[in-house]
């Protein structure tokens, strides 16, 4: 049935809230935080909908979700017909339903933002429809276009490979992802962590990709295990889109960083969440053992925060994020700042790491730091920290997380020498028509931009799809 | 999965596998390395490749029992199968003619070395090869290095087999001749002290690194070693460095990282396998 509710009634309809685990049992283990909204509170939230003519969440969608159309079939209790909607742009609901910054995108330019109220909670309405078609076993294959004969290589099966994988099979190319590591997902099984993002469910989305014809193929490093010309050449391949992701965990460059307990964010959430080292022994790959341990996780970002609260759940006594800038100026979505200050986090802000220290056997005790305050706006026009004079002090950990950041991964441009790089040798690539300098390959990602989000990525493997889909027809 | 196709015991505890692994098999150079997880609940480790055959898609991989992993892969037999192996991963050895090179294999360093040895050999270079173990029966693939070298000199800590010494015993001696190039490969106390014999006479030295790995493709930076002036990743940047400015402490604390957990992990294995 239709929204018979005026727009006036519905804007005074409360946010509703998403359930969660309580904070402090949910901080000691990996169960996932938020619980859901069940088909009640689906449906009051969805009834908020304003169903705008012109709807600005859609625009803000890097993906271009129908958002109008799902919620609206939410309300009727269709809730197939809603994931089948969602589906047709967005080959991936149940994990961008989880971790898209919606509050900066669709939710941002939601009308009812404009009448102070808290917009419509659409992440949490794309999570439910898509749980609910993954529970009922019913996910809806879109329709595959006829054989066009023509092959697609895709490397990386992270967020923008097995987005354009989605979008390329549907249109009748035969598609297969090569990955690197074991398990398909990219950053979504070795970066996000269990509490957030459940691999079970980036295993069920990528049998969806798998039942619409895509192959995938792991334990294949691109520039090394084959390269981009043998892959156009013997293998057969017509194109070739490159989505590797951000590769290299950038360090501090302080002294001590070579000590033992010292991590990057990618090494400390690829043991735990790829290897499962937080199941040690059962699971035979390792981790600093972190029980009644303190640890300090130093960066502001999204990747910092799932660091921090990992350390927790692995039974730290303390843990601490460490940022140069203030809890304001802290990139990190404002959802995840709050979980973990509910899970007891402690915010050690305004703080910039200077030196490792470490015990005679090589062993990191504590971390040199100096209290900084905010300068004048730099280049980027964030306001830059400056180190407050004679501010010296050690927060004494056994266990640092160094969370600032990627570079480029070198491997396939080192194999590639046609394949032209930028400055900081990430892959140029028309931002319109994703192709690089070598023809036949398109890239796009955090390899393209740099670090950024899984739907950025997403939309980028769009972008990319229809790109190559265009080149093929040519 | 990787169908491991023939097996041989090389000595105690050493053992070879033939495995097949095309994709490998086709690109693979002297000097690289797989990393290979034997089953679901299986941890990463990176292994250097001793060879392979790319008209039989195979590659051969010699593993020392010496923690859970490695002696649990001990146990398998062709027939078996390795859930994954991903490579070739790593730089291939820089092989020139140098002239006159010395190759140095310790323990199962040795079939590291013997790759790369054969490509010196086949680049035109005399090669001098010193093979060092404690004990005799721990000297493995005496034969096969003894085919590309000029000459071999074996080394024993306890005197049972060749000379009694070490391999550094051996190289002070021939670097009385005119020596272009030295390549060693082996435990890190031992490519350590080669370095320090050849840094005084400025002979171009090279080490394998064996870092802690566990993607292997430079996105962890768990490997990182301080060498070339700078923080390397082995995986990427090596795994072979100079050896004159790899800082052989940082890697051997390094190295220990995970002591505690690795005789955990050994000796609850040995437990359900005794």
């Amino acid at each position: 049935m239709p929204n018979t509710i005026p727009n006036k009634e519905r804007i005074k309809l409360p946010r509703q809230h998403m359930p969660e685990r309580d904070a402090l049992t949910r901080a000691r283990n990996f169960e996932e935080v938020n619980l859901g909204f069940d088909p009640a509170l689906a449906n009051v939230e969805a009834l908020r909908c304003l169903a705008c003519a012109k709807p600005s969440c859609t625009r803000g969608c890097p993906v271009q979700v129908d958002v109008k159309q799902f919620v609206a079939r939410i309300i009727e209790g269709d809730y197939l017909g809603a994931a089948a909607v969602i589906r047709r742009d967005n080959a991936l609901p149940a994990i961008t339903g989880r971790v898209c910054p919606q509050e900066e995108q669709c939710e941002g330019d939601c009308l009812i933002v404009k009448s102070k109220k808290d917009s419509v909670a659409i992440g949490h309405l794309e999570r439910f429809v898509a749980d609910y078609e993954r529970a009922t076993g019913k996910v809806g294959i879109p329709e595959i276009a006829p054989p066009t004969g023509k092959r697609v290589a895709i490397v990386g099966s992270g967020p923008a490979g097995l987005s354009a994988a989605g979008d390329l099979v549907q249109k009748g190319h035969a598609v297969r992802v090569f990955e690197a590591l074991h398990e398909l997902g990219g950053v979504l099984v070795y970066g996000i962590p269990e509490f957030r993002l459940p691999k079970e469910i980036v295993r069920q989305e990528v049998d969806v990709l798998r039942k619409m014809g895509v192959e995938f193929e792991t334990n294949v490093v691109v520039g090394k295990t084959v390269t981009l010309d043998e892959l156009l050449g013997e293998e057969g391949y017509d194109a070739i889109f490159v989505a590797t992701g951000a590769g290299l965990p950038q360090f501090l460059g302080v002294p001590g960083e070579h000590l033992n307990g010292v991590y990057s964010a990618n090494e400390f959430l690829t043991r735990i969440n790829l290897m499962r080292a937080y199941r040690f022994p059962e699971y035979d790959q390792p981790v600093y053992d972190c029980r009644d341990k303190d640890v300090v996780v130093i960066g502001g970002g999204n990747t910092a925060m799932d660091a921090v609260r990992t350390a927790l759940r692995l039974g730290a006594r303390r843990a601490m994020l460490v940022y140069r800038r203030g809890e304001e100026e802290m990139p990190a979505r404002r959802e995840e700042i709050k979980h973990a200050k509910e899970e007891g986090v402690e915010l050690c802000m305004l703080t910039n790491p200077i030196e490792m220290i470490g015990d005679q056997r090589g062993w990191l005790t504590g971390i040199r730091c100096v209290k900084m305050e905010l300068g004048e706006p730099g280049a980027d026009g964030r306001r830059r920290p400056v180190a407050v004079p004679g501010s010296e002090h050690v927060i004494e950990a056994s266990l640092a997380v160094v969370a600032v950041g990627t570079s480029a991964n070198p491997l396939i441009q080192s194999t590639a020498p046609d394949l032209k790089t930028n400055r900081k040798n990430y892959i140029e690539a028309d931002p319109e028509t994703m192709r690089t300098s070598k023809k036949g390959v398109f890239a796009g990602g955090d390899i393209v931009t740099g670090s950024a989000t899984v739907i950025l990525a997403m939309g980028a493997g769009r972008k990319a799809a229809r790109a190559i889909d265009q080149y093929l027809r040519e | 999965m990787f169908p491991i196709i023939a097996t041989a015991q090389l000595g105690p505890g050493v053992k070879q596998f033939e495995i097949t692994a095309p994709r490998i098999a086709r690109k693979q150079l002297a000097g690289q390395f797989v990393i290979l997880r034997l089953d679901e609940n299986g941890e990463r480790i990176p292994l250097t490749i001793k060879g392979s055959d790319p008209s039989r898609g195979t590659i051969t991989l010699v593993v020392q029992a010496v923690g859970k992993t490695t002696a649990q892969m001990s146990g398998l037999e062709a027939g078996d199968a390795i859930l994954d192996v991903v490579g070739p991963l790593g730089k291939p050895s820089e092989v020139e003619r140098y002239g006159t090179v010395i190759v140095i294999g310790g323990g199962v360093g040795t079939a590291i070395a013997l790759p790369t040895a054969t490509a010196l050999r086949d680049a035109g270079n005399r090669v001098f090869s010193i093979l060092g173990a404690r004990t005799k029966d721990l000297l493995i693939l005496e034969n096969e290095v003894r085919a590309v070298s000029d000459q071999l000199f074996v080394m024993t800590d306890d005197g049972s087999y060749g000379h009694q010494g070490l391999v550094t015993d051996k190289l002070r001696q021939l670097i009385q001749l005119p020596i272009d190039f030295v390549l060693a490969i082996g435990p890190v106390p031992m490519m350590r002290a080669v370095a320090d014999v050849t840094r005084e006479r400025k002979i171009k030295t090279v080490v394998s690194l064996n870092s802690i790995m566990v993607d292997g493709t430079g996105m962890c930076g768990g490997c990182r070693v301080h060498a070339d002036g700078d923080t390397k990743f082995a995986c990427i940047d090596g795994p072979e460095f100079d050896a004159h400015t790899v800082d052989f402490q940082v890697l051997a604390q390094r190295n220990a990282m995970y002591r505690a957990q690795e005789q955990e992990a050994f000796a609850k294995w040995k437990e359900q396998h005794a």
